[in-house]
């Protein structure tokens, strides 16, 4: 279920595709599968660190997007991650903000 | 997950009012491999349709309350696509393999794509096909200057075809051509009435084909990333988007200084790292989707030694295809953005860091295991 929607069937995303013949996918097996789920944790935390915000795999079923203070969301995949983000920090997420672009330089200068 | 091979392909024919969407439809479905092919009109239409389907759809939009635009479903067209399959089901109408949809002239294509996209029923029996735009030759640069919807119908389109070129001059031609490609700069593009219908050209060697592992449909968007169109007679020359190369991701711009909507390419020399790709573009869709009018790229992926395409229309992106092989010798990755208002340079600045700050980051983890 898409859980912004509540609409029965809508989770799959183009991060998530399922493997089949002829689609690019890092779902093949249980072990590739929980690999990237660790990438992905690692990399997103590398950008929500500007929000104030840490990601954490939930189960390998889905994630759990927190707060400094420990407010939580649990997030379905990547579509839903930023849209969560910005509910728990009222802020706009935005991959084109100077500042954040100024963070992530400084972090590997 | 059902077999993308058996969900009935959707084509989209999309032109601002009086671009002549109806008149390319009456010529298609005369073609004989369109004889099973269905037809939704959102306007009332006048084409006699005597042994096809005709159904009409109103012009209501339902935006689910969740600011989750991926799934924006225009209810009544969801209804009646639905209405159609079920009636083919029950052997109540004849068997088709196509649907088409001809929308009205002032529609923004996207809510029309994401509903078959994203309708929990109809993702599971129709795919999307190629979007289908039609320009009027003698109206066209005007309505593209002075109307932002045929802009973006234009610049989503998969496929273009400018009518009556036989009513103005041809230098008037070129120039919208050349105003149409500030817009799409690698689209399939035919004249009409001076060049003959090709129905495959326009309607076959989709995305889905891609996944299917067509080579002729893997040619197509190679050339289509490229920009070079030498696969057929009809294919007009698109500008070259060859970019400059070099990590830094530099590539080509083909802005439109008369309007917001313009084209650019980004390039790659490395291997991308996909997962930072994928929070990257899901970042950007999600902020920015609305004027991504498309996305679409060919990228030289970490670790996996075929090339996987990306094809995406605003917040809707098709599944990452991986292709049979390389197209050439070129091994680097190519993206072309077409954008509404956004700036190339900040686009490119942003990629860039995140894959250099990702890249720094394994770098830093592997030294520390001594790896």
């Amino acid at each position: 279920m898409c859980a912004l929607c509540g609409v029965l069937g809508n989770a799959d995303h183009w991060t998530d595709a399922i493997a089949r013949p002829g689609v690019f996918s890092r779902q093949s097996d249980a072990a590739e599968r929980r690999r990237e789920r660790m990438r992905r944790v690692q990399c997103a935390n590398r950008v929500l660190k500007f929000y104030g915000l840490k990601l954490s795999d939930w189960q390998g079923s889905a994630f759990l997007l927190s707060t400094a203070t420990g407010k939580t969301e649990i997030v379905d995949h990547l579509a839903h991650l930023w849209i969560k983000a910005e509910k728990l920090t009222g802020r706009l997420c935005d991959p084109l903000d100077p500042a954040l672009i100024a963070q992530l330089e400084a972090a590997h200068d | 997950m059902t077999d993308s091979s058996a969900l009935i392909p959707v084509n989209l024919i999309t032109g601002f009012l009086g671009s002549g969407k109806t008149t390319l439809l009456q010529r298609l479905l005369r073609e004989p491999a369109l004889s099973d092919t269905a037809v939704l009109i959102n306007e009332f239409g006048e084409v006699g349709l005597d042994h096809h389907l005709l159904e009409r759809i109103d012009e209501t939009m339902v935006l689910l309350q969740s600011g989750c635009l991926c799934c924006t479903i225009r209810g009544e067209l969801s209804s009646a696509i639905k209405d159609l399959h079920s009636k083919r089901e029950q052997g109540r109408i004849p068997f088709f393999r196509r649907l088409v949809v001809e929308s009205t002239g002032l529609a923004d294509p996207f809510p029309i794509l994401s509903t078959v996209h994203a309708d929990p029923v109809l993702k599971h029996h129709f795919r999307l096909g190629n979007v289908i735009a039609t320009v009027d030759a003698v109206n066209g640069e005007t309505q593209l200057a002075l109307q932002k919807e045929n802009a973006k119908q234009v610049a989503v389109a998969d496929r273009l075809f400018i009518t009556k070129t036989d009513l103005t001059e041809e230098a008037a031609v070129e120039m919208l051509i050349s105003r149409i490609r500030q817009l799409n700069p690698s689209a399939p593009l035919w004249r009409t009435p001076r060049e003959p219908l090709d129905a495959e050209g326009l309607l076959s060697h989709d995305v889905f084909e891609l996944a299917g592992k067509s080579e002729t449909a893997q040619r197509w968007f190679a050339a289509e990333i490229k920009g070079r169109w030498q696969l057929g007679r009809q294919n007009r020359p698109a500008q070259d988007l060859d970019g400059a190369g070099g990590d830094g991701g530099q590539g080509n711009d083909f802005s439109c200084h008369s309007g917001s909507i313009h084209a650019f390419s980004l390039v790659f020399d490395a291997p991308l790292d996909w997962t930072v790709f994928g929070i990257w573009l899901t970042m950007l869709l999600n902020r920015h989707g609305a004027r991504i009018l498309r996305v679409k790229g060919i990228l030289n992926v970490a670790d996996s030694p075929a090339p996987v395409a990306i094809h995406g229309v605003q917040h809707l992106v098709h599944p990452p295809v991986h292709m049979v092989q390389w197209p050439d010798e070129d091994r680097r990755s190519r993206i072309v953005f077409i954008v509404d208002g956004l700036e190339h340079t900040i686009i490119e600045q942003s990629m860039s860091t995140f894959l250099r700050a990702q890249k720094q980051s394994w770098t830093e983890k592997y030294d520390a295991l001594g790896v």
